[in-house]
């Protein structure tokens, strides 16, 4: 995904001199022929996530389109301050690609985890955020970036995540897809939590439950629309993220429905507000807390009995 | 050194921006230490050395001016308003409800290219438009003026790595060193010293200047690139709340809160006396 991203960065920069690529420390030779082709272009600034910041807020100012690539945690928490000020106060169209977004860096620990990046990037006002599902979606989602007003923050997979999105279904910023339709549930997720979703939702109809997916790439602007639709027309609101439950999809969905005094039950699947006290993989990690197919088909089945048989209380003791 | 206390004498347009800061306490607050020190280096700036164009703010090729220290707000509007970027009249309705000026410099305001208030932010700003304008072929210059409290933020020294880095000689940072910050001396809370070597290691071209001598400081800026291929950092040596004696080198008048309509008329009695 991040390569998809960063692939997509350069094809922009190939036909539009306003692209910049920004990186602070990246790995040994990332986009040499970015550097080779176009070098006043192209930018590796050290690590100083503050500065660059600021700085890219400085080109941006004057016109150009900066893409700027660091670790999720280092572009979210080490210089927030900036990006709310620098570029969300200033409404420029800096570009934050975040590389390990959720547990991809799982096997290096809290500081590498990003699990509270959406709640944070969420809180700016005039900021887009956003998660695709896989390579194929971040390409189109790059893409769609170039002229979009304001800041963006682009999540990133961990790379070779199974591509579920297809090119056949229209890409727009701040319009979710409808990846399964029609069942008594809705399940909503985003980024590559959607894959998992849709082989949940294959588990669920072999116990006779019907599941729609539908995948918010964009949490913000979400498409509040979609999500009143669809709540309005299903038993059980499923929200499921790679994320803290404090702050993520979940959160966003749940300002939706109360603020339309939508009261179908909601189930939301996330990670507790705990560090990740574990080494060990993404999917490892993911499994650890319930988010991997069989058992987000689990606690859904669970929610619904939980939720059925408060029904039943109420209409004994109604 | 502290040249700043040979005390060159204030004229009368020192003392005329000086009032219009004060007209703009009559909200009843303000960094009042922290705009008067600056009055002489902005002063200068817009008189003598940028090329700005106060009916068309936004033009392209203008150069680029950034108030890092964005509570010394009130010296830089008066210097705005006096060139016409916006009208005198709206110092009167400084930080009350509806006002163009608040507290902190805001980019809504014309002539006004960045809003600070959180420190540190500036001199990164001032970079990317360094390097923008030499991308773009443009004749633009860019100064930063920062606070010396502030330079206790390390994005300061991010921001320095880089500007030396890309060899922005079109990037001048002026250093407010009035030697005092909120709390109390510079010495006391965080020391800088040696700050001239500071910035020379950090790979700039430095000059030292009285930052309240007009004549000095325009000596300076024409001097400008102080190096080729280097970031230029004049460290101005001045006196927090220069032009009220009893404000001068007192850290409480970094901020007040509580300017009444009598202080206001001391204020303005002291300043004429001085």
């Amino acid at each position: 995904m991040r390569q998809s991203a960063l692939n997509s960065v350069y094809d922009l920069a190939k036909r539009d001199p306003r692209v910049l690529f920004i990186g602070s420390d990246l790995g040994a030779g990332v986009l040499e022929k970015f550097k080779t082709e176009m070098p006043d272009r192209f930018f590796m600034e050290g690590v100083s996530e503050q500065h660059i910041i600021g700085m890219s807020a400085g080109l941006a100012m004057d016109g150009y389109i900066p893409y700027f690539n660091t670790i999720a945690t280092f572009l979210t928490r080490r210089c927030y301050e900036q990006v709310a000020v620098d570029l969300g106060l200033h409404e420029l169209p800096v570009r934050l690609l975040a590389s390990g977004g959720g547990a991809v860096y799982a096997p290096l620990g809290p500081t590498h985890i990003a699990l509270d990046d959406i709640a944070l990037m969420r809180a700016i006002p005039n900021m887009t955020v956003v998660c695709p599902a896989d390579a194929p979606e971040m390409s189109r989602l790059v893409e769609a970036t170039l002229d979009w007003p304001g800041p963006v923050y682009i999540r990133f997979g961990k790379g070779g995540d199974p591509v579920v999105s297809s090119a056949d279904r229209p890409f727009a910023l701040g319009k979710a897809i409808m990846m399964r339709p029609y069942g008594e549930i809705a399940i909503m997720s985003t980024g590559v939590m959607t894959a998992r979703c849709l082989k949940a939702a294959d588990e669920l109809a072999g116990s006779g439950i019907g599941a729609s997916v539908i995948h918010f790439h964009t949490i913000k602007p979400l498409d509040e629309q979609t999500v009143r639709d669809a709540a309005s027309t299903c038993s059980l609101v499923v929200t499921v993220e790679e994320h803290s439950r404090i702050g993520g999809l979940g959160s966003a969905v749940t300002d939706v429905l109360a603020d339309a005094g939508i009261t179908t039950p909601q189930l939301r699947l996330a990670f507790p507000d705990q560090f990740v006290g574990t080494y060990g993989s993404q999917d490892s990690v993911l499994q650890s807390v319930g988010l991997q197919p069989p058992e987000i088909a689990k606690s859904i089945l669970a929610g619904l009995e939980t939720r059925a048989s408060r029904r039943l209380a109420r209409s004994d003791t109604g | 050194m502290n040249v700043a206390e040979t005390g060159v004498a204030l004229d009368s347009r020192s003392k005329h921006l000086r009032s219009l800061v004060i007209d703009g306490l009559s909200a009843g607050r303000g960094h009042v230490g922290s705009s008067l020190s600056i009055i002489e280096i902005i002063r200068v700036l817009y008189d003598d050395v940028l090329s700005v164009r106060p009916r068309e703010p936004k033009w392209p090729d203008r150069d680029r001016f950034i108030l890092s220290k964005g509570h010394g707000c009130l010296g830089l509007y008066a210097v705005l308003a006096d060139h016409g970027f916006f009208p005198a009249a709206e110092l009167k309705r400084f930080c009350k409800p509806g006002a163009l000026l608040g507290g902190h410099v805001d980019a809504h305001i014309p002539g006004i290219e960045a809003s600070t208030g959180a420190l540190g932010h500036g001199l990164p700003i001032g970079v990317g438009a360094a390097l923008a304008a030499r991308m773009r072929g443009r004749p633009s210059r860019v100064f930063v003026v920062t606070g010396d409290g502030e330079l206790d933020e390390g994005s300061i020294w991010e921001a320095a790595l880089s500007a030396a880095k890309h060899g922005l000689d079109n990037l001048t940072v002026v250093v407010d060193y009035n030697k005092l910050q909120s709390y109390g001396r510079i010495d006391d809370v965080m020391p800088l010293e040696p700050l001239a070597d500071k910035w020379k290691a950090f790979g700039f071209a430095v000059r030292e200047v009285d930052g309240h001598d007009v004549s000095a400081l325009r000596d300076v800026f024409q001097a400008l690139p102080f190096a080729p291929g280097k970031p230029n950092a004049i460290i101005a040596h001045t006196l927090k709340g220069r032009g009220i004696s009893f404000a001068e080198l007192d850290a409480t008048w970094h901020h007040k809160s509580t300017v009444d309509e009598a202080m206001i008329m001391r204020l303005r009695s002291d300043l004429e006396q001085n």
